[in-house]
């Protein structure tokens, strides 16, 4: 593992005009008939069905717990979304609501959204989370020290953090839209990188803008370099704003050119989104009957 | 060698419907405002280059045929153009920019079908850019003298214009809005291979009202050029297309008062420093060679990579070569489409012989072709030399040559040797450097950090073999009228 302190200058830069030409390049792919019916499968199988609100309740989660599990029944042979993603006070109860459906629970931690305190109460966060059966841990960096340029002191505290989540898979949240260029998120998705993250993170979902295709396409790059140079995979998941199917569609050919088949698969590859799930639905029901229906006919949980 | 794509997620065929456009069974010659039968010239076949399959006989003009375009033109000149009041001009150029643009799409279809170039690019680059020409030299028929100051700018004349056949009907714009937009009048040929988009714009300049005679275009192969370029009468040449047919015009034209512009070939480098934004290079590098299936006289066919990230370099760039869709090109998502004729396609393969026999290593993308059709997926030679026949000569195909370098001194060198001078692309995070390379590069444009752009007031031209004279931008006035 290199030394944290050799962030500084270890990044390569990123143009800017070079990253949103070739992410504009991805959306003008067609996705059309079987594929665009194997596309929309794929995308609900990514999903991280997500409630991160200050008013959630047991109920609510228990809804959304159903509605992982139930996407349309009407519709036969939908697969179910990847994971649950709550905050870590709902871990137990979606646990149990989901029983044996294979669905994975992920919980925020580390003071989410904005990781404004101190390392010890972090950590208490992560080990509450886990120790309540949660699958996968979603931190958020330090965005503070990272523009202090305290680069050594972030990549430490993902590390303490990867330690306290055990066997549970661990998920960096950069928070693009607070670091400012691409050059920043390139440096961040390194840091997040190196210092063990199983995924990257592209947003909280509570400062705009959130995920962009820009930004996801600089993240997988850092994926990409990590994986030519040591041949280890890690997993990328953009998070907010990603709300209809066909954006849905363009992230997972930008996904397929730039990393490969590989990743096609919600091991490494996942949706944060609350409301993707029932436009998806409704492509999928359309593909199917020919005409599109009312979003009354989708439950919203 | 990379294994045949295979893939967990496939695209399905994509293609863009060509039920919309109208296309006549045989095309005459436009002379004087009006569709004419050649006097006594014959007909041959334009082909879809993806297909094989005939679309539309072309007419072979004649001699005869030329002298009654040249003297339309005059006539046109004298009697009506000369006399437009230059906001006249303008309105008739504007009226020609916006119907382009209202007919994007089946001019797009027809670019595609002619020419074998992908639509994505026929539709979202060749056609829009077109437009844009027109739209901005329409806009200095009237502000002239501004372009100018303190001169009298005049028009010359009459211009005869022969263009090429890998951007036909762009390359028709970049030719006669700023001819016209001077007030002088046109002879146009297009290439043999790609005359649709001319005639089709020929339809559009007749519902735009262009009075007679301002723009007549006559069809044909390389005779036809040459009786445009040795007519009497005709008071300025302007070519794009080979080095070999720009320097027999130059001849051809020696000891007569007729003034020439000239874009010809190019063998551009593009230069990767080690500091570069190295995934965006990646992108610039695949732009540079491989739009257009190569066929672009600015191509980044030299590509110069600085040995430190030589490795780097080259595994993402195979990497995204693995990734481009070679095929039909009226699917929506083909990267590179059909090369543009059979001739073409043999030279192409007659250099990938030369390359490989100069002991060069060889890459190609591994992909199903049509079983019909020319095609050429993209491919790079590493192991280069500036000795190489490769590294020297225009194959105007998606062949690169990748050659290593290790200071600036060294690639400014190597760059600059070479008989063309048209284009280059320099790739470095670090503006100073950037300065010091555009200032010592012997090219036209020099691109920082991109490729391959292009834009109506951005001037475009070459230095040594590439040519002389500008188009596009103020620049492209000048070529147009007498100061």
């Amino acid at each position: 593992m290199p030394h944290p302190q050799s962030f500084t200058c270890s990044s390569p830069p990123v143009d800017q005009v070079g990253v949103i030409e070739r992410a504009k390049r991805f959306q003008t792919r067609s996705v059309k008939t079987q594929s665009k019916m194997q596309g929309l499968r794929m995308i609900l199988s990514m999903i991280d069905l997500t409630t991160l609100e200050g008013m959630d309740t047991p109920g609510k989660v228990k809804q959304l717990c159903f509605k992982a599990q139930h996407l349309h029944d009407s519709t036969a042979g939908l697969p179910t979304v990847a994971a649950i993603c709550v905050y870590p006070n709902f871990v137990a109860l979606a646990k149990r609501a989901l029983g044996d459906s294979k669905i994975k629970v992920a919980s925020v931690a580390t003071a989410f959204p904005s990781g404004n305190t101190s390392l010890e109460i972090k950590l208490d966060d992560v080990r509450m989370a886990v120790d309540q059966g949660a699958d996968e841990i979603d931190m958020v960096i330090s965005r503070g020290k990272f523009h202090a340029g305290e680069f050594g002191y972030v990549y430490d505290e993902i590390a303490e953090v990867k330690n306290a989540c055990g066997p549970s898979r661990l998920k960096v949240i950069l928070e693009t839209g607070e670091l400012g260029t691409f050059d920043n998120v390139r440096k961040a998705s390194d840091i997040a990188i190196a210092a063990g993250g199983d995924f990257i993170k592209t947003s909280t979902g509570k400062i705009k803008p959130a995920a962009t295709m820009p930004v996801t396409l600089v993240m997988l790059e850092a994926i990409r370099d990590h994986y030519f140079k040591t041949g280890e995979m890690v997993g990328m998941k953009p998070a907010g704003g990603i709300s209809n199917a066909k954006l849905a569609l363009q992230y997972l050919i930008m996904v397929q050119e730039t990393l490969g088949d590989s990743w096609l698969d919600n091991h490494w590859f996942r949706f944060g989104a609350s409301s993707l799930a029932n436009d998806v639905l409704m492509q999928i029901v359309k593909q199917n009957t020919g005409a599109y229906q009312s979003a009354d006919y989708f439950s919203i949980d | 060698m990379s294994k045949m794509k295979t893939s967990l997620w496939k695209l399905d065929p994509a293609p863009e419907s060509s039920d919309h456009i109208s296309l006549e069974s045989s095309y005459g010659l436009f002379i004087d405002g009006e569709f004419v039968e050649s006097e006594g010239g014959d007909k041959f076949a334009t082909i879809n280059p993806a297909t094989e399959a005939p679309i539309a006989a072309i007419t072979e003009a004649t001699d005869t045929d030329v002298d009654k375009a040249v003297k339309a033109a005059r006539l046109a000149y004298q009697k009506v153009w000369s006399k437009t009041s230059p906001t006249d001009r303008g309105k008739y150029i504007f009226r020609i920019a916006r119907l382009i643009q209202e007919k994007a799409r089946e001019l797009a279809v027809i670019e595609t079908l002619d020419g074998g170039k992908p639509i994505r690019e026929s539709r979202d680059i060749d056609i829009p850019l077109a437009a844009a020409h027109f739209f901005y030299y329409a806009g200095w028929a009237d502000k002239l003298p501004y372009a100018f100051p303190n001169r009298t700018p005049k028009p010359l004349g009459v211009a005869g214009q022969i263009i090429p056949w890998n951007f036909p009907l762009l390359m028709a714009a970049w030719k006669i809005a700023p001819a016209i937009a001077c007030g002088n009048t046109v002879v146009l040929k297009p290439a043999e291979t790609t005359s649709l988009t001319a005639l089709k714009l020929c339809e559009i300049i007749q519902q735009a009202g262009l009075p007679p005679g301002v723009v007549n275009v006559v069809t044909g192969h390389q005779k036809v050029g040459a009786a445009i370029v040795d007519h009497p009468d005709v008071n300025k040449i302007a070519f794009t297309g080979s080095t070999a047919v720009g320097k027999g015009i130059q001849t051809a034209i020696a000891a007569t008062d007729k003034s020439c512009t000239l874009e010809l070939g190019g063998k551009a480098a593009n230069i990767v420093f080690d500091d570069a934004p190295i995934d965006q290079a990646v992108e610039g590098i695949i732009n540079g060679i491989y739009f257009n299936q190569g066929h672009v006289c600015c191509a980044g066919s030299r590509l110069f990579v600085q040995e430190s990230v030589f490795e780097e370099v080259m595994r993402k760039l195979k990497h995204r070569i693995d990734t481009l869709n070679v095929g039909d090109p009226m699917d929506k998502n083909t990267d590179v489409g059909a090369i543009n004729s059979k001739k073409q396609l043999q030279q192409i393969n007659q250099y990938i012989e030369i390359g490989k026999s100069e002991g060069a290593d060889f890459y190609q993308l591994q992909c199903d072709l049509p079983e019909r059709g020319f095609w050429c997926p993209p491919c790079l030679f590493t192991g280069v030399a500036q000795s190489n026949r490769i590294a020297q000569e225009e194959i105007f195909g998606p062949v690169l040559a990748v050659q290593t370098f290790r200071t600036v001194a060294e690639v400014i060198k190597k760059a600059n040797n070479t008989p063309y001078g048209l284009s280059a692309g320099v790739w470095t995070d670090k503006g100073s450097k950037l300065f010091n390379m555009t200032a010592q590069m012997r090219a036209g444009v020099v691109w920082a950090n991109t490729y391959n752009k292009f834009d109506p007031t951005s001037p475009f031209g070459g230095y040594k073999e590439s040519g002389f004279g500008r188009e596009g931008g103020v620049h492209g006035l000048a070529a147009y009228v007498k100061i």
